[in-house]
């Protein structure tokens, strides 16, 4: 299996020849074109978006705005400016939980969410509910770490406001059935709130036919730089929401004792915006389009499928969640007595980058029965030396740890 | 051009990370980790202290018992890596039977050598000199020193 987009592509993989990078799912590796993008915004078009009166800062406008109708294209948003650019996933989040949850959730109401969801997909909505004095629901898993449909059915209710879920989870890499889930959130007059870090990178995302009221990515995480990320939303929601931050451009006029709001996107986005970020984003964008998220999904799926026969054929290794089939390019997994923060080291010296620990996901590590796991994710970069390095590793560390009897 | 030909790169300084990381991973810690030392709760300890790492959930629970200012007894349980826990293991052995006072000076010894201050580590520090590689592995001090923030706090608040 080779890479879908070659290394030499990405500069940092390109200088080091051997490092298997397989932490995508915590950020991804930037190829040139991204790069190159974002200095081409600084060196030829930087002025401050929608602020000057002159041909550079217009100029500054169009790309940003050419930027949101490209990412807005590629996640199937219809209504460019009902999708609006953030700092990443987890404000998009907070920015719902805030501005909607707010307006819209009382007392004794409920907020669902599942019981695999990273903590930017959780701690908003329990706080929230705290806040709002509303009950915080976790619905649990499958024993196979999958979404229960059946439980979610008889979870939900009149009181139920939020159901809030991941598309992909980042530990399990299972794909949650969106389709199904918007059906029994809007059954009972919930909105359906998705968490897409983990999906927009390797699956194909269409808003507008997904039903769903609320989507969110990450720029850092497909390809594109840190620091930018979407909200996708109903226009209806939007406008009928109050602003999450307020400041400069986000305003229509300013009294002395009160403001009204810009329209969208704008009304979302207070602040000198970023700019760069959203055209890096673009590019990336535009990277994925030309590979084809079919492919994307393909490559990945034959990577996955590799690594976990691989590693579950090695004597002590487990790996959580289901089969290869049903999830996306993440493998968590534990070694032995082998604790993941130790093989993770022992991974590093061999060139070799997973991630260890809780990922953001305590509540699923809990219900796991575990503290940390290994996880080791793939993207578009990634190939059969990868597989090897890993396998690789994972048996010296198994070795190293061998030597002395338990 | 398979996938493993373009990756036959020039080898780099990580392989002197790679003989650090095997040298780190010695048996002496392994054994530690694997047969802890002084493992356990005291019925009756004068000390008490659970310390966390919230980024990687180590946790360490240490029980100190004080014959005037000597340590009679230290125990400890808790769950995490190998080089928390056996750096929890070897301090119990270290440590018991020592002064308060002597308790510090191994305990600023053996900090010093985590961090990599001072021209090698302390020969007071014994079999505690096997995690001198964690030096070189600034992400890992947290996991050697937990047992050992532990210690300071209680050795702060005894008396």
């Amino acid at each position: 299996m080779m890479s879908a987009l070659p290394r030499s592509e990405f500069p940092l993989l390109a200088a080091s020849p051997r490092l298997a990078y397989l932490d995508s799912a915590a950020t991804t590796q930037k190829p040139r074109a991204v790069l190159d993008a974002i200095r081409d915004f600084y060196e030829n078009d930087n002025a401050n978006p929608h602020r000057g009166a002159y041909a550079l800062s217009v100029r500054a406008t169009e790309r940003y705005h050419e930027a949101r109708a490209r990412v807005a294209a590629f996640l199937g948003v219809g209504d460019a400016d009902s999708l609006i650019f953030t700092r990443g996933t987890t404000e998009s989040l907070n920015l719902v939980a805030a501005s909607w949850g707010r307006a819209n959730v009382g007392a004794g109401d409920h907020i669902v969410v599942t019981g695999s969801e990273h903590h930017a997909n959780f701690v908003p909505w329990q706080q929230l509910a705290n806040e709002r004095k509303a009950r915080f629901r976790i619905c649990e898993l499958l024993p196979n770490g999958l979404i229960d449909l059946d439980r979610l059915r008889a979870m939900l209710g009149p009181r139920t406001k939020v159901v809030a879920f991941a598309h992909v989870s980042n530990v399990l890499g299972t794909i949650a059935p969106v389709h199904e889930i918007v059906e029994l959130a809007h059954g009972v007059g919930a909105i359906a709130v998705c968490d897409g870090a983990q999906a927009a990178p390797h699956l194909t995302v269409r808003f507008d036919e997904s039903g769903l009221d609320f989507f969110a990515a990450s720029g850092h995480k497909m390809l594109g730089p840190m620091g930018i990320g979407v909200l996708a939303g109903r226009r209806d929601l939007f406008e009928a929401m109050p602003p999450f931050l307020t400041g400069g451009d986000m305003i229509e006029f300013v009294e002395d004792d009160h403001s009204t709001w810009n329209r969208l996107p704008h009304k979302f986005e207070a602040g000198t915006p970023n700019a760069a970020g959203a055209v890096g984003m673009a590019a990336a964008v535009s990277v994925l389009e030309s590979i084809g998220m079919d492919t994307v999904r393909a490559h990945e799926r034959e990577l996955v499928a590799a690594a976990y026969h691989r590693l579950a054929a090695i004597e002590g290794v487990r790996i959580y969640g289901p089969g290869p089939d049903d999830r996306s390019g993440v493998l968590s997994f534990n070694v032995g007595d082998v604790h993941p923060h130790d093989l993770a080291t022992i991974l590093d010296s061999h060139h070799v980058c997973i991630r260890a620990g809780h990922h953001c996901a305590q509540p699923l590590m809990r219900r796991l029965g575990v503290s940390a796991t290994a996880r080791a994710s793939f993207y578009v970069y990634n190939d059969d030396a990868d597989i090897d390095a890993l396998v690789n590793g994972v048996m010296a560390a198994r070795e190293m740890f061998s030597r002395v009897g338990v | 051009m398979s996938a493993s030909d373009d990756r036959k790169g020039a080898p780099n300084g990580a392989d002197a990370h790679r003989s650090n990381v095997e040298a780190l991973y010695q048996e002496l810690i392994l054994d530690h980790y694997r047969r802890p030392r002084n493992r356990g709760k005291l019925e009756h300890p004068d000390v008490a202290l659970r310390k966390k790492n919230p980024l990687c959930g180590d946790v360490i629970d240490l029980q100190l018992q004080f014959d005037g200012d000597t340590l009679r007894e230290v125990r400890f349980t808790g769950e995490g890596c190998a080089i928390s826990q056996a750096s929890a293991s070897m301090l119990t052995q270290r440590l018991k039977g020592k002064s308060k006072a002597e308790a510090a000076e191994i305990m600023d010894h053996f900090t010093r050598m985590v961090h990599g201050e001072g021209g090698g580590p302390d020969e007071s520090l014994g079999d505690l000199r096997a995690l001198a590689g964690v030096a070189r592995l600034p992400v890992r001090h947290p996991c050697a020193l937990l047992a050992w923030d532990a210690l300071a706090e209680a050795l702060g608040s005894h008396r």
